[in-house]
Parts: structure tokens; C-alpha cells; sequence
């Protein structure tokens, strides 16, 4: 991960939500609006703190509750600010009509979902579910497997939010627990080079509440018989280009930050052995460490497989995904969460149709695991890896594999 | 300052594309008038101009008479708190005509 140590840079020990306070401080963020929720709220004090002792000078307005907090953002954004907050679960689900509203007014917004299952059964531990269950809202979501990814992704965040040819939120996903509460190092970058990294802020530009730029902010476009539905779709064909712009965004930012920074991290999916792999896995988040520790003991024992990390959910990476899972005879995708609709887990889903995009049929198959908290270790994967090269010799697919349910 | 002067010109929306967040920059010629269903009515010989309506009145619509007070009915939306507030009930709120 690190290669080079910048000479200003500092070596810290902190946990993922300490991180992304870090990294909400080093982005000269202006406003933050919060309500805290287990596992984020040591990430709103470690903010609190770095406000109260001067170290960032932003506003942080502490609010009833999460519907207020991001309406209070979608107003300071308008009038041009950075702005920032970080939820989960059930505090997101409290979110849901501004959040609804935040990709469609195309508020560049930065916010944290500190991973967290969601009720019922009733559960504070990680899980994907509910940033899984807001996947089709409109928000760019990087999923981020250590702390140090979690401080520098917030940071790209900004630059791929504030972009002209996104102007889009971004949920930036760390898993509760295991990344909100694991420590380890991290190498904080310099204040001044982040600022020459992010540029000016200019988030505003295009619908303001300013009384210089008067203007009606996101009035009734009309119904039926005028031009209301066809301006409808003029504005979310635009949302849906704002969120294909940002895979080459996404891309180009995280090579920049890999020049500027010594740091590189794979954008869209990273490829972990996958030379020569007859088959893989594919996992997203902090899972991934302990996967990749199973891969390795698989290659060293022979076996031909490679794994496929999803940073960049969505938008989904379609062609990035299908070209780094081209050449296997299967794969199988590990989920933390669950797709109701289907029966397996959501990134599974998103991973066949993908695939589909492919000019042959490879057999995949879904596992879940991890759920409310639990750890997903290497003897896991390892029943991954065994039963993903039964699929690669016999091409026939089983139900979805539930990895924790007797342990 | 009338009703169509503004200190800034309204935003020219042609610079930036017409695909990100939708805003509007024409005003509407409506006035409150044009759509108002119930307007107040003042009995001058109950109102003892003590400015209640006056204060309360979510437009500003209205207007001191000599000897009582009167509305603007280009701007007033009828919303009848004026005749909810005063305290001399001197404000009846009647149907527009159809």
C-alpha cells in the first residue's frame, strides 16, 4: 500500500471512524450536520472534538434527528459549502426522503455509512444491508476494505462529488465494527496538499440559494399534456450520465491521489491474483483482507484462484467487472447482505448481469456471510474457494451458501 | 420597490446545462389574486385600527385606510388569518365569485 512516506506526512494509530473524522478535517470541509447512531457515533465525536479544538473550522450543527441533518446539508451545499455526515442503519432509513432528493438536485454531499444490518431482528452490528438497501437511490457508493482506504477515499470523495461532469453524492462504506473499530496504521496526509489536491470549492454553480443568482430551486417540472414529463426525463437521463461520468472520475481522481500521495487503491474492482485463475471469488469491504489471506494459502497449495474486490458498487462497473472475471470458469460472490427479491446476495446479482455483457456463460454462485456482525475468516473463504472449483469442474450452480449459519 | 423590480437580475440559466438540478428563472405573472378563493372584508365600524391583521399578515397585503384598514386583493391569498386574529371580529373572509 505504502510506498513512499511523503516527508510532511504523519504515522498514526486510529480506528476507520477516527479516519474518516481525519479525512473530513484534512477537506477543509465547512458544514457538518449529525445525529448519532451506533457504530458511527465515535466518528460524530471525533468531529466534535477536532471542531472544539480548533482544528477544523466548521460548523457542526447538532440536529433532532437525520431528516433534519440532511436537510440542513441540502441548504449550507446550495449556499455553497462542503458539507459532510455519516449514518447507518436505522438513522439512515430516518434519512430516506432527503436522501431521496440529494442525487436529483445533484448536491455534491460526502457521507459516511458506517455499516450496520438493519431491523429486524434487532441488530448494532455490521452487515451491508443498509447501504445495500439504498443502492438504487442515486448516490455513488465506494466500499473501502481498510482504515487508511477509509481516510484517503473520503478525501477522493470530494474531488469525485464536486467534479462538473458528476455533481453527485457519494456514500463512502466502511464496515461498522470490523473497520469502525479495528485500529491500524495510517499515514495522514499533508493539510496543504490535500488543498492543492481538492482545489477550490465550487459546489453551487449550477442551483444556489443566493440572493445575487435568483432562482426557484427544484420547482414542479408538471404533469401530463405539457412539457413536464419530458423535462422529467431530460433531468434524470442528466443523473443517470452525472453517475457514468464518474467511473472514469473515479478513476482518473484515484490515480491522481496514487501520484501525488505514494498510495494506490484499485478505483472500480481490484484484481488479486487473478493471473492465471481458473476460477474466483469476489467480495466487497473489509472481508476482503481475510479472503485474500485464503487465496494466497489456495495458490500456495496449487490451486488456480484469484479474487475480484468491488470498491466502486455503484455505479456498477460493468465493464471493469466483466473484463477482470473474462477468463475464469467461474466464480462464486461473497455478500454481506441479503437481495430479498432474489434469494442471494445483492452484489451477486449485480454480478450476473454484468456478466451478461460477456460473450460467454460463466457459472457463478452466491454466498452470505457476515451478517449482524459476524466474522468472516479465512476457513470461510476457504469453503468459498472449495465450492466455487466444484462449480468450475461440474458448471452446475447450488442455492445460495449461507457461510454462517453453523457456526 | 413594485412587485417586478429585484436587486439582481434573475440567473441566466442558459450557462449552465439543462440537465443537472432543475431550476426556475422566469417569474410568473400570477399574483395571489388571480387564484384566491376567499377574500377578508373589513366592517369599518367594528375596526378600531389596532394593526392586528396588519401584523400578522403572512403577505404584507395590508393597506391603512383613514379610518380603518383595508387589503391589497392583487397579493392577498386569502388565507384568513387576519380574520382568525382580530380581535374586534371585524374581518369577514366571503367566496370569491365563481
Amino acid at each position: 500500500m505504502s510506498a513512499v512516506l511523503k516527508q510532511k506526512s504523519k504515522l498514526i494509530v486510529c480506528d476507520g471512524n477516527e479516519a474518516a473524522a481525519w479525512a473530513v478535517s484534512l477537506a477543509d470541509v465547512d458544514m457538518v450536520a449529525v445525529y448519532p447512531i451506533t457504530p458511527q457515533s465515535s466518528l460524530v465525536e471525533y468531529l466534535a472534538k477536532f471542531i472544539a479544538d480548533g482544528r477544523l473550522s466548521a460548523e457542526i450543527v447538532d440536529v433532532e434527528g437525520e431528516h433534519s441533518v440532511l436537510s440542513v446539508l441540502h441548504g449550507a451545499c446550495l449556499a455553497g459549502a462542503r458539507t459532510y455526515t455519516a449514518s447507518c442503519g436505522p438513522g439512515l432509513a430516518f434519512m430516506f426522503e432527503p436522501y431521496l432528493r440529494t442525487p436529483g438536485m445533484r448536491l455534491p454531499l460526502v457521507m459516511t455509512i458506517v455499516t450496520r444490518d438493519t431491523l429486524t431482528p434487532q441488530s448494532v452490528w455490521g452487515g451491508h444491508q443498509d447501504a445495500m438497501s439504498v443502492r438504487e437511490v442515486g448516490w455513488v457508493q465506494m466500499y473501502c476494505e481498510s482504515v487508511q482506504e477509509v481516510l484517503d477515499t473520503t478525501i477522493m470523495a470530494y474531488k469525485i462529488a464536486e467534479h462538473h461532469d458528476v455533481m453527485l453524492p457519494v456514500n463512502v462504506c466502511h464496515d461498522g465494527n470490523y473497520l469502525s473499530f479495528g485500529a491500524a496504521r495510517c499515514e495522514l496526509p499533508d493539510q496543504g496538499e490535500v488543498r492543492n489536491f481538492l482545489g477550490e470549492k465550487d459546489v453551487n454553480w449550477h442551483v444556489a440559494l443566493d440572493p445575487q443568482r435568483p432562482m426557484a430551486v427544484d420547482p414542479l417540472t408538471g404533469g401530463a399534456g405539457g412539457p413536464g414529463p419530458s423535462t422529467f426525463v431530460r433531468y434524470r437521463k442528466g443523473q443517470c450520465s452525472g453517475m457514468q461520468n464518474s467511473l472514469e472520475v473515479i478513476t482518473e481522481v484515484h490515480e491522481e491521489w496514487g501520484r501525488r500521495f505514494g498510495r494506490t487503491h484499485a478505483p472500480l474492482v481490484e484484481s488479486y491474483r487473478m493471473d492465471g485463475a481458473d476460477y474466483a471469488i469476489v467480495t466487497i469491504g473489509s472481508m476482503t483482507g481475510a479472503a485474500k489471506d485464503a487465496v494466497d494459502e489456495a495458490r500456495a497449495r496449487g490451486e488456480k484462484v484469484g479474487l475480484v474486490k468491488v470498491k466502486t458498487y455503484r455505479p456498477f462497473p460493468t465493464q471493469a467487472f466483466a473484463t477482470a472475471l473474462a477468463d475464469v470458469q467461474a466464480f462464486g460472490v461473497v455478500d454481506r447482505s441479503v437481495s430479498f427479491g432474489w434469494n442471494c446476495g445483492p452484489l451477486f446479482q449485480d454480478s450476473i448481469t454484468a456478466m451478461n455483457y460477456s460473450p460467454k456463460r460463466i457459472p457463478a454462485m452466491s454466498f452470505i456471510g457476515g451478517l449482524a456482525g459476524a466474522d468472516l475468516t479465512v476457513s470461510h473463504f476457504e469453503r468459498v474457494i472449495g465450492r466455487t472449483k466444484e462449480l468450475a469442474r461440474d458448471g452446475r450452480p447450488a442455492e445460495t451458501v449461507w457461510l454462517n449459519e453453523k457456526d | 420597490m413594485s412587485m417586478t423590480q429585484r436587486a439582481y437580475p434573475m440567473f441566466d440559466s442558459s450557462t449552465i446545462p439543462d440537465d443537472l438540478c432543475p431550476i426556475a428563472t422566469k417569474p410568473t405573472p400570477m399574483l395571489p389574486g388571480d387564484w384566491r378563493s376567499m377574500r377578508p372584508v373589513v366592517d369599518r365600524a367594528k375596526c378600531v385600527k389596532c394593526a392586528v391583521c396588519w401584523l400578522y399578515c403572512p403577505v404584507q397585503c395590508v393597506v391603512e385606510r383613514p379610518a380603518w384598514f383595508d387589503f391589497n386583493l392583487k397579493t392577498c391569498k386569502g388565507c384568513g388569518i387576519c380574520a382568525t386574529e382580530c380581535p374586534q371580529r371585524a374581518i369577514a373572509m366571503i367566496e370569491e365569485a365563481a
